[in-house]
């Protein structure tokens, strides 16, 4: 039950995009039209899937202090761990998509390899540090919160491809008026805020 | 029926003088600025002479100021009776009060100036009784002659009526009402100068929207600003009418909700000028706090509506009245509506199951699915909210998950989230973030069926 709290949690209260403005940038970029938004959601979601229970081994079998050996801490290196292990994974995500669906690499261009710099990839592996999660937590957490973004920039999306035609004032067309449902988006997104299951 | 001799006096010199207001306006005159004030102020009140040159297109009956029309004559019943029910609900604490003093001079109970001194307190909430102490020579009277004349004052608050109730609520309600509109159209015909395009009758929906979902007790600066919020965020930036993301008097509800929460949530707000010591809760509170056993009302209470709440929401059988109205005319979507409920049912069906398991403490899981129709707001979002055609999913199949969805979260939110007393307003806001989308996979699946088939 505690899993699936922080599960439910990480998508809807917590979620990246709303509550912690993180990974705005592609967020932003990418939210022109649903088709390559969902690509860009399905891919941050399995990196950080994959990335903040990677890191949490990581950070606990190598760089926690005496675990290698007695007086040994190696914590020092736990952010260019953590970047390592974003960056690769992306890599691995990268090679994928490329052989998979060509269309889509095309498509995403350079946001695929700038997810290794998605400030909500690395921020979920430190909250993850930072919380003092447990393995089964930071996958729910990691899971969690890729849902989270992935609903946030599919949902920008069908909004954007809806509001296309609009007659927006000029100053605010295009990141402005994005900028602005973001906001409303994160009232809409409140009504979880408080819940308990 | 109207005479032609009316007609020709009234309608005729209206016309009249629009005709002669006409050039005034006209392109290239200092006027010229306000033609779309002019348009609107004439369409609004005749027919536009303007007809169709070219080729014959289909056409319906009803267009959209007939359309926003109709919504407003749908909600007359909600407000008819939230300004009875602002009254009642205002004068039952006060009468029950003012019965208790006569009782107690009737029996001799209580020594002369404790009787005076509640009086007093009643006199602090209920003007009339502060009245009598206008009359010469008042602080030299003795106590017996000042209870004489607080007598029948008493007896006729303890046996108000309904005129008296609805004069009150009438008197409460409509500066609200008045601010509303005020405010939302204000801006839209601004908006319509500055844009220089015609006003859009957006507004008229919205500014009665408004206060039917406030409390009865909301200072009026706090309605204007959160009108003018949601009309300028939520909708003029987005282009105008039918344009927005959010429904707007929604909008203007959450923006008083987080910005202003003390004045919008809570026991005290839902009644004006309550009697000390009487409780103002809504039965969510009261469900919250211990389930089915403290509700004050029965069912049937709840369903007619005499119970605290925002203005226009606690009558189910007004908002049926207006729901008849929008299927009737085919303007709301009855398929928004009934998912909404099927949402509802089932998801309270689910939480009564849940809570008959062990270990289950909170007593709102209990409360009987059929008990969720007439509470708090949720008939009202489902009738007026969600089905604003704008905002929802516009898909028939969409329409269906949309309404599904918020019936499902609305109650979630009610139930299970303790720092939200009701969800109905945050679910339906959720879904109108998802319902492009929704449309959008709805969109996608009927084309693939449809090449599917072609290609077969």
């Amino acid at each position: 039950m505690e899993i699936f709290n922080l599960f439910i949690r990480s998508i809807f209260i917590d979620n990246m995009i709303f509550a912690y403005f993180l990974g705005m940038c592609s967020y932003l970029a990418v939210s022109k039209n649903v088709k390559t938004a969902v690509g860009l959601g399905l891919a941050v979601t399995f990196v950080l899937t994959i990335t903040t229970p990677l890191n949490w081994l990581i950070k606990n079998a190598l760089l926690a202090p005496n675990v290698i050996m007695e007086g040994l801490d190696l914590s020092f290196l736990t952010f260019i761990m953590f970047i390592a292990v974003i960056a690769s994974a992306t890599q691995l995500v990268e090679m994928v998509v490329e052989k998979v669906s060509p269309a889509l690499y095309g498509a995403l261009g350079i946001f695929l390899p700038l997810i290794a710099v998605n400030c909500s990839i690395l921020g979920g592996a430190l909250f993850m540090d930072q919380r003092n999660y447990s393995l089964t937590e930071s996958v729910a957490f990691g899971f969690g919160s890729g849902l989270g973004w992935f609903l946030a920039i599919v949902a920008i999306a069908a909004i954007r491809e809806k509001i296309q035609y609009s007659d927006v004032p000029k100053p605010l067309k295009g990141l402005g008026i994005t900028f602005i449902i973001t906001g409303l988006m994160g009232i809409a997104f409140m009504s979880f805020s408080g819940i308990k299951l | 029926m109207l005479g032609d001799n009316f007609k020709n006096n009234i309608a005729g010199r209206l016309l009249k003088t629009f005709e002669n207001l006409k050039p005034k306006v006209a392109k290239g005159t200092p006027f010229h600025f306000l033609h779309s004030f002019y348009d609107g102020q004439f369409t609004f009140l005749f027919q536009p002479g303007t007809v169709t040159r070219t080729r014959v297109h289909l056409r319906d009956g009803i267009d959209s100021k007939r359309t926003m029309f109709i919504v407003v004559i749908a909600m007359i019943p909600a407000l008819l009776f939230g300004m009875f029910n602002a009254g009642h609900q205002h004068f039952l604490p006060l009468a029950a009060a003012a019965a208790n003093v006569l009782d107690a001079i009737n029996a001799n109970a209580l020594a002369l100036d404790v009787i005076l001194e509640k009086i007093q307190g009643l006199a602090a909430v209920h003007p009339s009784l502060t009245g009598v102490a206008d009359v010469p020579g008042w602080s030299s009277m003795a106590d017996a002659d000042k209870l004489a004349t607080y007598i029948p004052v008493l007896t006729d608050l303890a046996n108000v009526g309904f005129w008296t109730k609805f004069i009150y609520g009438l008197w409460h309600v409509l500066p609200i009402v008045v601010v509303s509109y005020a405010t939302g159209l204000g801006i839209e015909f601004a908006v319509a100068q500055m844009k220089g395009h015609a006003i859009a009758e957006g507004f008229l929906v919205s500014g009665m929207l408004i206060p039917l979902i406030m409390p009865v007790t909301i200072p009026l600066w706090m309605v204007a600003v959160a009108t003018a919020f949601a009309v300028i965020i939520g909708k003029e930036i987005f282009g105008g009418t039918g344009m927005n993301i959010l429904n707007i008097a929604l909008l203007a509800r959450v923006f008083v909700f987080f910005a202003y929460p003390t004045y919008i949530s809570g026991d005290k707000v839902w009644i004006q000028d309550l009697v000390d010591g009487a409780s103002g809760a809504t039965a969510l509170a009261q469900g919250y706090e211990g389930g089915i056993n403290a509700f004050s009302w029965s069912w049937w209470q709840m369903f007619i509506g005499t119970i605290p709440g925002s203005i226009g929401e606690t009558s189910v059988v007004m908002i049926l009245i207006g729901a008849f109205v929008l299927i009737w005319t085919g303007i709301g979507s009855w398929k928004i509506m009934l998912s909404i409920l099927l949402g509802s049912t089932s998801i309270g069906l689910l939480l009564n199951w849940v809570s008959t398991m062990p270990g289950i403490e909170n007593p709102f899981l209990a409360v009987p699915f059929y008990y969720h129709w007439v509470m708090g707001g949720l008939a009202f979002g489902a009738v007026f909210m969600a089905t604003d055609p704008v905002t929802a999913a516009q898909t028939e199949k969409g329409k269906w998950i949309y309404g599904f969805l918020i019936g499902v979260f609305a109650i979630i939110i009610r139930v299970l989230n303790p720092a939200y007393p009701e969800g109905i307003m945050l679910a339906i806001l959720f879904f109108n973030v998802f319902a492009p989308l929704i449309d959008y996979y709805v969109v996608q699946a009927n084309i693939k069926k449809r090449l599917a088939y072609g290609t077969k």
